[in-house]
């Protein structure tokens, strides 16, 4: 292990994370928000001082696989923690593990909150709530790469450990070239998001939160009743429109950049994930037609819900605690499978389940055809045996992980539906469940070590679970590594 | 620039890693997943699996929108028709690197209709790097500049030297030579000196200077040795071929120990002059047979590095002065040096020199000079550039005196019609000039960058 090397590219992490927070600062004192000022300031302060301790350029600067996936992990931890300190300085949120559950929520895009009343919240706190959204969504250690040259050639091992999805290309050779496009493109999406909801009408306050936690497909709303406070048909759409583009692979957009359109329409995953999102879409609103007026209301809020839960955002325009049992059903499958590998938001991924469903079918024609030979294909290649076999490998830490913490929230003694959507939710950075923790409910329900077990599942889930076992395995740690 | 690369051999990795760090995008292409996984671990570039020979594949590396397309893999007729290919498509150069003899000699006919810029054989370069080793044996190494005009050598301060102890600024008073010591490797560490360095025994010293004037400092040294006469060759490869056809062009007497027979009869026919032994190259009673300890020079090219490495320790056991072995892929150069051999080569690292070269040249194309040779030496940690000065700029007419350089970068020789200068502070560079420059800094392409960037501190 490099030691001197994770703690200098965590320093460089952490003083990202001050220049982040900057934003809001500067937010505060224009809203003339005091206490909220000192929080952000006394915490940029702390990041500052500490990245510089941290940030000695050593010598040997070669890391490897496991370093990568330990830098990735601790970042996490660690911009978390202090995330939450804002939180905790202002007194806006009580005690320290709401706070840190809070932000945790925030960085890994999931957007459950512990609140039950945040309309109230300064202004300053609510942004710096979106905006952890945002810098979740792409990734924060992108972000640094797109800045300062960290691992000099290797640096490909750390955005494998924080990029979702079971493949990572890069879209250029260089890698900050490519974390560059990266954000860039995320940059002008969020922009164009944002404008289009305040030409619609919303307040800009607003629209820049809601387009912030749209674009790391989050969910955290500066409403009470999140989208459904407007009652606006228009914000609906748009918001719908951009949960589903940034649930989509960000090669894509990169590809249309460079009219590379064929290439886009053939994608496999996209496919698959229209025709996930369409069927779905479609059965539901057959399914609450009679709980609504008409057509275009059964059908906007069928979309709405869908897309915000596909792509793991959480928004919500109805309360679906009310809907008929397929639909929820439909919505927590939804929930597992989440968007495309790639972009911004979490769940298994598309492109794990058309690879599991592909390995189904081989088995399959593999007993009726003993002898018969089949390769697996995605987007018109072969599928590697060591990406088959990561993939089912996911899967299985997957499910092992979601029952290991549905056993140690179901302490708290709530109902089947709460414990179990709650911890499917988590994982899957999507936000609301069921029941107790429904779309109109909230976390504050659950004790200190529920939240705490709940927060762990969503890093697991942000960082796609392999970085965090990394950071818990005593072999990574020893000095031989045997 | 965008550099597609077809072949992730020793060769295409090297080139790759090299050029990627310089700055350049870099696409791999190759059809083994195991060693592009392991290529796109380690440098920042991006790799694609497949046959590079097809459009598919060369259309989705960007070949159509490249500067330069370099063909490496371990099939000369690929290579080429991939350059053929890749040029059809719209790359702005290509590089082959064919390395059958008969087809490199072709080439001359073929390169237009190939649309090839530039061809590589890394035997034939090698070949010609232990050629001018066997020349003049008392150095280690030997890279001429402006056309053999002037000479970079290498060579270890003795024990009981008169250098041992001697400030480099009393070189010229003690030993009235005109070189140059432009480099030196002591232990571990790399050191661009100035002139009141003093130098140690077991230092490696680098020396820039005519061949005449770098003749002559070995002879007061007591470190001359007469160019060798007889040249023993284990393993009858195509570099051997390479090798022993330049050595008998300048009368050398070559024997070639060579295991498999057909190959023995292959050489015999295309080597007349020289003797072809049909024998296990690594037995110590064949060499022996042979008359290793009589021959001047022993040089090891069998295919296994192990091997070259061992039968080079016993002939150095034996005696035998000059010894040159060829190191195909140990990446331990820290323990090579530290052997009793005289001369490492490395056909793979001549072959990335070359292109490297040619990309510095192609990149500056439009800049005030040009790089007409580039080396690296001391493990890559050195590089000594040689550019040709075409126009004025910043550093034309100015005494290097008050010319603010980067640190660690010496302005060793200067080449004005023919005459080579050592400079001083009060010498200048001037246009139509060919310049040397040796720094520990990297990636020059141009005269200009040898100042400080302005504004640095």
């Amino acid at each position: 292990m490099n030691y001197r090397m994770i703690v200098y590219i965590i320093g460089n992490i952490l003083q990202a994370e001050g220049a982040l927070m900057l934003f809001s600062a500067m937010l505060a004192a224009y809203e003339n928000e005091e206490k909220e000022l000192q929080a952000f300031l006394v915490t940029i302060g702390l990041l500052f001082l500490l990245g510089l301790i941290m940030k000695r350029k050593p010598k040997d600067r070669k890391i490897y696989g496991k370093e990568g996936f330990v830098i990735v992990a601790l970042s996490w931890i660690v911009i978390s923690l202090f995330g939450a300190l804002p939180f905790y300085f202002s007194g806006s949120i009580p005690g320290l593990m709401n706070c840190w559950f809070e932000t945790v929520s925030g960085f890994t895009t999931t957007g459950s909150t512990i609140l039950s009343e945040v309309e109230s919240l300064p202004r300053s706190i609510l942004f710096w709530r979106s905006f952890t959204h945002w810098i979740g969504g792409m990734g924060i250690l992108v972000f640094v790469l797109a800045i300062v040259p960290l691992g000099d050639e290797r640096s490909m091992h750390l955005m494998k450990a924080e990029a979702p999805g079971p493949v990572v290309s890069k879209l250029v050779p260089k890698i900050k070239s490519t974390a560059k496009i990266l954000y860039g493109m995320y940059i002008v999406l969020t922009i164009i998001q944002c404008v289009l909801l305040y030409v619609g009408g919303m307040p800009l306050f607003d629209s820049v939160n809601h387009a912030l936690a749209t674009a790391g497909t989050g969910g955290f709303s500066v409403k009470n009743t999140s989208i459904a406070a407007y009652e606006n048909p228009y914000f609906e759409y748009v918001i719908t429109v951009f949960m589903l583009l940034f649930s989509i692979n960000f090669n894509l957009f990169y590809l249309l950049l460079i009219r590379e359109f064929k290439s886009v329409f053939k994608n496999e995953e996209l496919r698959y994930f229209m025709v996930i999102i369409g069927i779905s879409t479609l059965l539901i609103t057959v399914n609450i037609l009679p709980m609504y007026s008409t057509l275009e209301s059964a059908f906007r809020h069928a979309v709405f819900q869908v897309a915000s839960i596909s792509s793991t955002t959480g928004f919500m325009t109805a309360n679906y605690e009310l809907w008929p049992e397929l639909s929820k059903t439909i919505l927590i499958v939804l929930t597992i499978l989440g968007g495309c590998g790639g972009a911004t938001c979490g769940g298994l991924k598309i492109s794990r389940f058309i690879i599991l469903l592909k390995l189904t079918i081989r088995e399959i024609r593999h007993i009726i055809h003993p002898r018969s030979v089949n390769i697996i294909k995605l987007e018109g290649q072969k599928v590697s045996d060591e990406t088959i076999q990561g993939t089912v490998g996911y899967f299985i830490i997957y499910i092992m992980l979601l029952f290991g913490s549905f056993i140690l929230i179901s302490i708290d003694n709530y109902d089947f539906t709460t414990s179990l959507t709650a911890v499917i939710t988590a994982l899957g950075n999507v936000g609301p469940g069921l029941s107790l923790v429904g779309p109109v409910e909230n976390f504050g329900l659950f004790s200190d070590f529920s939240k705490f077990v709940l927060s762990m599942d969503m890093l697991f889930g942000r960082l796609e679970i392999f970085p965090m076992i990394m950071l818990f395995s005593p072999t990574v740690w020893k000095r031989a590594n045997m | 620039m965008k550099i597609v690369i077809v072949g992730d051999g020793k060769v295409g990795n090297t080139v790759a890693e090299q050029l990627s760090t310089e700055g350049h995008n870099i696409i791999v292409i190759d059809s083994n997943a195991n060693a592009l996984a392991n290529a796109g671990n380690t440098m920042d570039i991006i790799c694609l699996e497949g046959n590079g020979c097809t459009t598919a594949i060369q259309e989705m590396a960007g070949v159509p929108d490249a500067d330069l397309l370099i063909a490496a893999t371990s099939a000369d007729e690929v290579n080429m028709l991939c350059c053929l290919l890749g040029k059809k498509l719209g790359a702005r150069h290509t590089i082959a690197r064919v390395r059958n003899p008969e087809y490199f000699a072709q080439l001359s006919l073929l390169k237009e209709e190939l649309g090839l810029s530039m061809a590589v054989n890394p035997e034939s370069a090698a070949a010609e790097e232990v050629s001018r080793l066997l020349r003049f044996p008392s150095a280690l190494k030997i890279e001429p500049f402006a056309r053999g005009r002037v000479e970079l050598v290498e060579l270890k301060v003795p024990e009981k030297s008169v250098l041992n102890g001697t400030p480099l600024w009393a070189l010229y008073k003690e030993f009235q030579v005109k070189i140059l010591v432009c480099a030196v490797q002591r232990e571990e560490e790399v050191i661009i000196p100035a002139g009141d360095f003093i130098l140690q025994a077991n230092d490696k010293i680098y020396i820039t200077a005519a061949h005449i004037e770098i003749e002559r400092f070995f002879r007061v040294l007591g470190l001359f040795r007469n160019r060798a006469r007889s040249v023993m060759i284990i393993g009858g490869g195509r570099l051997a071929y390479y090798l022993a056809k330049e050595l008998i062009s300048i009368h050398v007497r070559v024997k070639i120990i060579e295991m498999d027979k057909k190959r023995c009869e292959y050489l015999c026919e295309m080597l007349p002059e020289a003797v072809i032994i049909h024998a296990d190259g690594t037995d110590k009673e064949v060499l022996q047979e042979e008359g290793l300890e009589k021959t001047d020079a022993l040089v090891t090219l069998t295919g296994m590095d192990e091997e070259n490495i061992i039968v080079g320790l016993y002939a150095k056991a034996k005696k035998v002065p000059k010894v040159v072995v060829k190191i195909n892929k140990i990446s331990f150069t820290e323990i090579l040096d530290k052997m009793d051999i005289d001369s490492f080569i490395s056909p793979k690292t001549i072959a990335a020199n070359n292109i490297v070269r040619y990309v510095r040249a192609m990149q500056n194309s439009v800049g005030s000079s040009n790089v007409e040779t580039l080396y690296r030496l001391i493990n890559d940690q050195v590089e000594a550039v040689e550019f040709k000065v075409r126009e004025k700029s910043g550093v034309v007419g100015v005494p290097l005196k008050n010319l603010k350089t980067k640190e660690n970068l010496l302005v060793a020789t200067i080449i004005r019609k023919g005459k080579i200068i050592i400079p001083g502070g009060n010498d200048t560079i001037e246009i139509g000039d060919n310049v040397i420059v040796v720094t520990t800094g990297r990636h020059l392409s141009d005269l200009r960058e040898i100042q400080q960037k302005l504004g640095n501190f």
